[in-house]
């Protein structure tokens, strides 16, 4: 009995190892970041230049941090949520404008609406690695003390906002600074 | 005919080099550049490094590398500033550690009940071939070598 249980015990269990490998996302890599606090970065803002917005300007918000650029196709895909979640006026936006021009990022969120409360330039991409940035559009949720506290690969998708976001914007507002 | 080989010909892209020439002070800098970018993973294309891909974050961490090597820093530096940013993922060669102990000691672990499997299964097949003698066919056996033969 045991020479045919055996083999098929075995062949059950790969079989589940396979099915789970199969509906991973290799897309989705647990990022370090995780609890830590956000990287430092001073970058010019894209709408006056000659202003800089410094990371610990925002120390005491929660925010937001999307990664995001005129140049990326699914940060379209994930563009109405963005202007859905600004109009609630829960939480401070700030777009991490990734390797684009200015004048094609400004002409994108004329064109397309401005979800941001405010964007900054990371043109060269160097904030974008201190980041761990490596697909966008990505998301990063800081609480007051400056701490990652999720990181969204890829498009916000519908539900995402209920089910993730808003959910985890409401504890870490709740929490002290 | 002529016309459609011509066509292909326009496809068929020559093997351009991605990396970006760079000028070292130092042999062994070179030396640890071409190791690092070897080593370490592009993460847009996953399964190729980023000195093979010509991904736009690629070309990004070959900068970072090249400069870090600039400021004199050392290898190790470098490989932990790529993993406090992006993990272990971005290591082709993963430290050895909790986490990818089992990534590590997998195929020794494997080889090594490939080979208790074998060694089980030949020494059944030898019992089956040579199945020891009852006592009763143990003294049969006796006195028939004592005796040169049996009855």
């Amino acid at each position: 009995m045991l020479k045919y249980l055996l083999p098929l015990l075995l062949f059950i269990v790969l079989a589940i190892f396979l099915a789970v490998g199969l509906r991973l996302n290799p897309k989705d890599i647990p990022s370090p970041l995780i609890d830590k606090p956000a990287p430092a970065f001073a970058l010019p803002i894209l709408a006056s230049p000659e202003k800089t917005l410094k990371q610990s300007d925002l120390q005491g918000k929660v925010w937001l941090l999307n990664v995001w650029a005129s140049w990326c196709i699914s940060c379209r895909e994930e563009h109405p949520l963005l202007l859905q979640l600004a109009k609630q006026n829960l939480v401070m936006l700030v777009g991490l404008n990734y390797k684009d021009e200015a004048q094609a990022a400004n002409l994108w969120l004329q064109k397309l609406g401005n979800p941001y409360n405010v964007s900054i330039m990371d043109s060269d991409g160097r904030t974008g690695i201190d980041y761990g940035v490596y697909g966008v559009p990505e998301t990063f949720v800081i609480d007051k003390r400056g701490v990652i506290r999720y990181k969204h690969t890829g498009p916000v998708v519908p539900g995402d906002l209920e089910r993730i976001f808003l959910p985890l914007i409401q504890q870490l507002q709740a929490e002290a600074a | 005919m002529k016309n459609w080989l011509f066509c292909i010909l326009l496809f068929s892209w020559p093997a351009f080099a991605t990396v970006e020439y760079r000028d070292f002070k130092q042999p062994e800098q070179e030396q640890a550049y071409q190791t690092l970018i070897s080593e370490l993973r592009c993460l847009v294309c996953q399964n190729q490094t980023i000195a093979d891909s010509n991904a736009d974050l690629a070309k990004d961490l070959r900068r970072q590398v090249y400069e870090m090597l600039q400021k004199g820093q050392s290898k190790q530096q470098i490989v932990d500033f790529m993993t406090q940013r992006y993990g272990d993922f971005v290591l082709y060669k993963p430290a050895f550690n909790l986490k990818t102990g089992l990534l590590w000691l997998g195929p020794a672990l494997f080889l090594l009940i490939g080979l208790i499997t074998v060694i089980i299964v030949v020494r059944r097949i030898k019992t089956a071939k040579h199945p020891a003698l009852s006592k009763a066919q143990q003294t049969r056996l006796n006195a028939i070598l004592e005796k040169g033969n049996e009855d």
